[in-house]
């Protein structure tokens, strides 16, 4: 049995590449992605801490994480492809139309 | 032997999450997070949680991929590939390296407690995990997946909404 600490240090990482992509990447569905990989690892803690701690709602709780952001990704994706449709680009530079 | 393979798993997940926020094209960045999905169903059956394996397969690796994959395709991002697309690495790079520093001090000075609960690997043995998940879902956590039921059907109806031509 690895330790629970391997697998928070693991979900660090991970969090923290996510976090990178995210601030720096100009594409909205690679920005969208890295927040797939941000979500995974906050679910890899989720489960390691609830093996650790011997209780199922940590599970349970990935399984709603896992919910939102299936919604998440119908519903930013369609967004998307309504900006697309009207800028003819999916850059986040050119996501100023709130913007005055 | 669990440690090897842990440690193997834990390498290729963090160089295709690497690779996702590197890739130049969009799709080979959905190909690598198809691997660190994979990777991280390897993790939750290391840590006897096969049903969560099984259903970040389907659903992250097969439904949320599929869609992304799909989008992508449909607005053929994969050959307008331009020629800066990051800005703000240096930013970036010292948030994302602030923000795992301090996790890790979180992580060396925290201690954690409240261990011995009693779902125990005999436990999971001897009921199987998803009757164990299935209980505490529709027992304990009623509620919640009603709304989850009517969250996703609001995504479903703003999904058609918002891509719809015409309203």
């Amino acid at each position: 049995m690895i330790d629970t600490s391997h697998y928070m240090l693991l979900s660090a990482i991970l969090f923290s590449i996510g976090s990178y992509g995210v601030l720096t990447r100009k594409n909205a569905i690679v920005i969208f992605m890295c927040i797939e990989v941000m979500l995974n690892s906050v679910n890899l803690t989720f489960i390691a801490l609830s093996r650790h701690v011997g209780n199922m709602d940590g599970q349970i709780f990935v399984f709603f994480v896992m919910t939102v952001a299936a919604a998440e990704a119908a519903v930013g994706l369609a967004l998307m492809i309504a900006f697309y449709r009207n800028k003819d680009s999916i850059d986040v530079d050119d996501f100023n139309m709130l913007k005055w | 032997m669990e440690a090897i393979l842990f440690y193997l798993t834990a390498l290729v997940a963090v160089l295709a999450a690497f690779f996702v926020t590197n890739c130049r094209n969009p799709v080979n960045s959905a190909l690598c997070l198809v691997t660190n999905f994979i990777c991280l169903a390897v993790f939750y059956v290391m840590l006897e949680a096969p049903f969560m394996a099984a259903i970040q397969i389907m659903v992250y690796a097969g439904a949320i991929m599929v869609l992304i994959v799909f989008v992508i395709m449909l607005l053929n991002l994969g050959t307008a590939v331009k020629s800066r697309y990051t800005h703000g690495m240096v930013a970036g790079g010292v948030l994302s390296v602030l923000l795992l520093i301090v996790a890790n001090v979180f992580l060396r000075n925290g201690n954690a407690t409240g261990t011995g609960g009693d779902i125990t690997s005999a436990v999971i043995e001897s009921y199987g995990h998803t009757e164990l998940i299935g209980r505490a879902m529709f027992v304990d956590f009623l509620l919640p997946f009603e709304i989850a039921s009517i969250l996703l059907l609001v995504a479903i109806v703003g999904a058609v909404v918002l891509s719809k031509r015409k309203v």
